[in-house]
């Protein structure tokens, strides 16, 4: 048994004297939506004692738990109370889960990114549980007057062997909401879990499957009205002036004005991107009647001059170079090759020239991957109601935190007046991070007095994104006479980011390697898309290494694990930043589950693995070629995320990414003609669907008993290049630019 | 502005809208039956699916004016206590990871189930091809289409 001290976030285990989280901002389609589960036999108590931030507990032994995090689909509204229920010892039956506010005063890390709420949160979690339930035993103890150390708790029921006592948690929760926080608690050991690491069913899924109003978009108020944005047409271009003389006048329209978002004086963040801050508001009372006025409105845009801004780059200062001008395809494609030329090393163990000029065999291969859109399924949206110096909001988004002071600081509203509270993510992928869109809505209801839902069309969203960045990459590979892979060199930039991870594998596993970096300044707006950078990297050293082994002639997987079997016997260089042992046990498993090495009649079959967010993930794809089109037959993964919380919904999510990175390798794509996004809606942006998707999914976990790590990310970037692989066995050919539907097209 | 007289859920119901205001707004806007979905707003997605005289409908293209007196029924009429077959089988498979898509999936599997109540990989592939879901869940979509057939 492990003891956790609760000074640490100690914040969020104290008492906390008014109700916090839940119903305040909610409206009552929102408190009909948070109803017990049916099969619930203790219904709802009269009385609810407050322990911590996370837990309430009722009179009649019913448990209120409280999800830290917004909940955009990885499950976390389900997984991370579980851990909670763990360590306070609740039967499940008995866990009522609600959503809390933002709330910095008892939470941390608010936020999805990075796969890291479950990762960063576990002993939190655990914690606020295992404090309850010490309080409960503590109240017990007293009441009972015996000794707190002969108390036991199971599932619900706290008792005392000697004196043959027993109660539910319901009958001391009074008295044990006004114990003292202990300063430390006990923490079950793994083997006593109960919950973690059985599968629950997703707390929410009733309200899905019956359209409960969950998601921001569905927020409604007395007196809200719609509001739509106009935005410039093209990147490089801002507003000059605009006339509305006849869209004001059409039925429902209340207003139309001009907003500023994000003042450009104001000091950004990291998650403040904002691709246009000047934008034409039309605001009415239906959402259609405001989309017929958007039509109508005609304006007059002008060139954006270049422009710089000071921003804070996560702790670390930077400067965003935001150029002149209209791009397009080719004059990116040229500038890229340019840079390409000049990069900057970012890590060389030694004497990788020498090595290439030696060496027996040099392979050499170049890739590109477009910009993507994030395309949440809901569009973006946010509910605003500013009210002198008091701000209500409400709708999805990954970073409230991070949003909340540039809110603040654009409306002149201290942060304690400011409420978000965050409904369920209709996909978030990234693109959720980016919250102008809350500011705008708080910005017209400021300007308007009046609540305001904001809702961009499709339309908008898409052409109006903050999108992966274009990537390119050339790798080259020299093998010696004994195909041992003797120098490695990686050149990747991108515009505007470059995705290079220098420490990343197969760096540390041969003794001459070079990387280098690159970036080309763009006004188009980029930022976190799920598995940031890795989303390509995987994609093209994967690709890469899977034809290095083949001009080794060596079978795809072993060739991997003799490169790791090196980095860990005989590392090169310090920093790499991948255990070089779970890798291979990934792909070990891997190799068992898809049982490689078989063939089944007309399967091509391709082999992929990657480490990100802490974890490591590996794959087998197996396609075949029907009448010209590629139908992929089944995904094996292997997947190593360290404790698997909740097994069912972890499969899903590895599901999902295996689909979203098929879909996005083969289809996805956003082109540019003079600053103009080419793709307006998804009939010119092409998303998976069911015909294309596999006929099946297996998912294997590593069990190694260390900590959960992230699991939202690390299956999306590998799936890329077993793709690739795997249509290589099929056609003859090789995939080097994505979206790959092109070449298979052509 | 014109008045309409819907049967909605079994219900009827009454909006004054413009004739072009499509079904998907009137429901959400007007109605408060949020369940249905904007996803698109041009027949691409299928988050906004509708049953129309128990047809499979896209409603953000389906204007209010041409429903007459057709029966319109929405996710929140599928069934009274959100136990119709399909809806059951999607808890079974736990298919939702956002969620958003889902009551257009669920939509559309329910229509295809009632036209054809045992369809092969090829017929529910088929059906569904509509329905984007940007979270991939369409194994356990298949899945659950399945399921439900099997209940019915
Ligand atoms: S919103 Fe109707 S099909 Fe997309
Ligand atoms: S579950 Fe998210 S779009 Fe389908």
């Amino acid at each position: 048994m492990k003891t956790a001290s609760t000074k640490i976030n100690r914040r969020s285990f104290l008492k906390v004297s008014a109700l916090t989280g839940g119903g305040m901002l909610l409206s009552l389609n929102w408190l009909a939506a948070c109803q017990p589960k049916e099969a619930n036999a203790l219904g709802m108590p009269k009385e609810w004692f407050q322990f911590n931030g996370f837990i309430k507990i009722g009179e009649n032994g019913l448990v209120t738990i409280m999800s830290p995090n917004p909940e955009g689909g990885q499950n976390v509204k389900t997984s991370m109370p579980m851990i909670v229920a763990e360590e306070l010892d609740v039967d499940w039956e008995n866990v009522l889960v609600e959503q809390a506010d933002l709330d910095t005063k008892y939470f941390t890390r608010q936020f999805i990114g990075g796969s890291q709420a479950i990762r960063s949160g576990f002993t939190n979690l655990r914690t606020a549980g295992a404090t309850a339930r010490a309080m409960l035993v503590a109240a017990a103890a007293q009441s009972w007057n015996v000794p707190a150390n002969e108390i036991t708790v199971k599932t619900g029921i706290i008792s005392h062997k000697g004196s043959g006592k027993s109660a539910n948690f319901g009958e001391f929760a009074s008295l044990a909401a006004t114990m003292p926080v202990p300063e430390e608690v006990p923490l079950k050991s793994a083997g006593d879990f109960k919950i973690i690491g059985t599968s629950k069913k997703n707390v929410e899924s009733k309200n899905i499957v019956t359209g409960k109003p969950l998601f921001g978009i569905d927020t409604k108020r007395e007196g809200m009205l719609i509001a739509m944005i106009v935005h410039p047409p093209a990147f490089g271009k801002t507003l000059k002036s605009f006339d509305d003389s006849k869209a004001r006048n059409m039925p429902g329209i209340t207003d139309i004005l001009q907003i500023k978002s994000i003042q450009d004086d104001y000091k950004k963040t990291f998650f403040d991107t904002v691709q246009f801050t000047d934008l034409i508001a039309v605001v009415g009372e239906s959402t259609w009647q405001v989309l017929q006025a958007k039509k109508a409105i005609k304006a007059e845009w002008e060139i954006q001059e270049a422009y710089e801004e000071k921003r804070d780059m996560l702790g670390r200062e930077g400067i965003r170079v935001v150029p002149k001008g209209l791009e397009s395809m080719a004059s990116q494609e040229q500038a890229m090759m340019v840079a390409a030329q000049k990069p900057q090393t970012q890590r060389k163990d030694g004497d990788p020239e020498a090595a290439f000029a030696q060496a027996a065999k040099v392979i050499e291969r170049s890739y590109t991957g477009p910009f993507l859109a994030h395309n949440c399924m809901e569009p973006m949206n946010f509910f605003a109601h500013v009210k002198g110096d008091r701000v209500e909001c409400a709708g999805p988004l990954q970073k409230p935190e991070l949003t909340e002071q540039a809110l603040s600081s654009r409306l002149g509203i201290p942060l304690e007046n400011i409420e978000i509270a965050m409904t369920r993510l209709g996909g978030g992928y990234g693109r959720r991070s980016y919250a102008h869109w809350l500011i705008e809505a708080a910005v017209i209801s400021q300007k308007m007095n009046a609540p305001i839902k904001l809702i961009y069309t499709r339309e908008d969203d898409m052409t109006g994104g903050v999108y992966r960045s274009r990537y390119q990459a050339t790798y080259r590979a020299a093998l010696d006479e004994n195909n041992q892979m003797i120098a490695f060199h990686v050149n990747a930039g991108g515009l505007p980011e470059n995705p290079l991870y220098p420490d990343r594998f197969p760096a540390g596993a041969v003794a001459n390697y070079l990387a280098e970096g690159w970036e080309v300044p763009s006004n188009i707006t980029t930022g976190s898309f799920r598995a940031p950078r890795s989303n390509f990297m995987a994609c093209v050293e994967q690709s890469f290494l899977d034809e290095v082994a083949e001009a080794a002639g060596k079978d795809p997987i072993d060739f991997r694990l003799e490169l790791l079997a090196d980095a860990k016997a005989n590392p090169v260089g310090e920093r790499n930043d991948y255990d070089a042992e779970r890798y291979a046990k990934v792909l070990e498993l891997l190799r068992e589950k898809a049982n490689w090495g078989s063939s089944k009649d007309g399967i091509s079959r391709g082999v992929s693995a990657y480490f990100c967010h802490n974890s490591y993930a590996a794959q087998v794809l197996d396609l075949k070629i029907v009448d010209g089109e590629v139908k992929i037959d089944k995904v094996t993964n292997a997947i190593d995320c360290g404790l698997v919380v909740n097994p069912d919904a972890a499969k899903n999510l590895c599901e999902g990414a295996v689909v979203d990175g098929i879909g996005t390798a083969m289809y996805g794509e956003l082109k540019f003609e003079n600053g103009v996004v080419n793709n307006s809606n998804f009939h010119q942006y092409r998303q998976i669907r069911m015909k294309e998707s596999p006929d099946s999914i297996e998912t294997y976990f590593v069990e190694n008993g260390e900590d959960p790590s992230g699991l939202g990310e690390p299956a999306y970037p590998p799936v890329f290049a077993a793709l690739a692989n795997a249509l290589y066995q099929a056609t003859g050919k090789r995939f080097y630019d994505q979206p790959f539907i092109n070449q298979l097209n052509s | 502005m014109a008045q309409y007289n819907l049967s909605i859920n079994g219900k009827s119901m009454n909006v004054d809208v413009d004739p072009n205001t499509p079904l998907l707004w009137v429901l959400r806007d007007h109605l408060d039956l949020v369940g249905t979905k904007f996803g698109c707003g041009i027949a691409q997605c299928g988050a906004c699916t509708v049953h129309i005289d128990g047809e499979a409908v896209r409603s953000c293209s389906y204007p209010v004016s041409v429903i007459e007196d057709k029966k319109v029924v929405t996710i929140e009429g599928l069934s009274e206590k959100g136990d119709h077959p399909v809806q059951k089988a999607w808890l079974e498979h736990d298919v939702p990871q956002c969620g958003y898509c889902q009551s257009g999936q669920i939509m559309t599997a329910a229509s295809l189930l009632a036209e054809n109540p045992n369809p092969t990989d090829e017929e529910i592939s088929y059906a569904m091809n509509g329905n984007i879901c940007r979270c991939g869940t369409y194994t356990r979509i298949k899945a659950a289409v399945k399921t439900a057939s099997k209940s019915l």
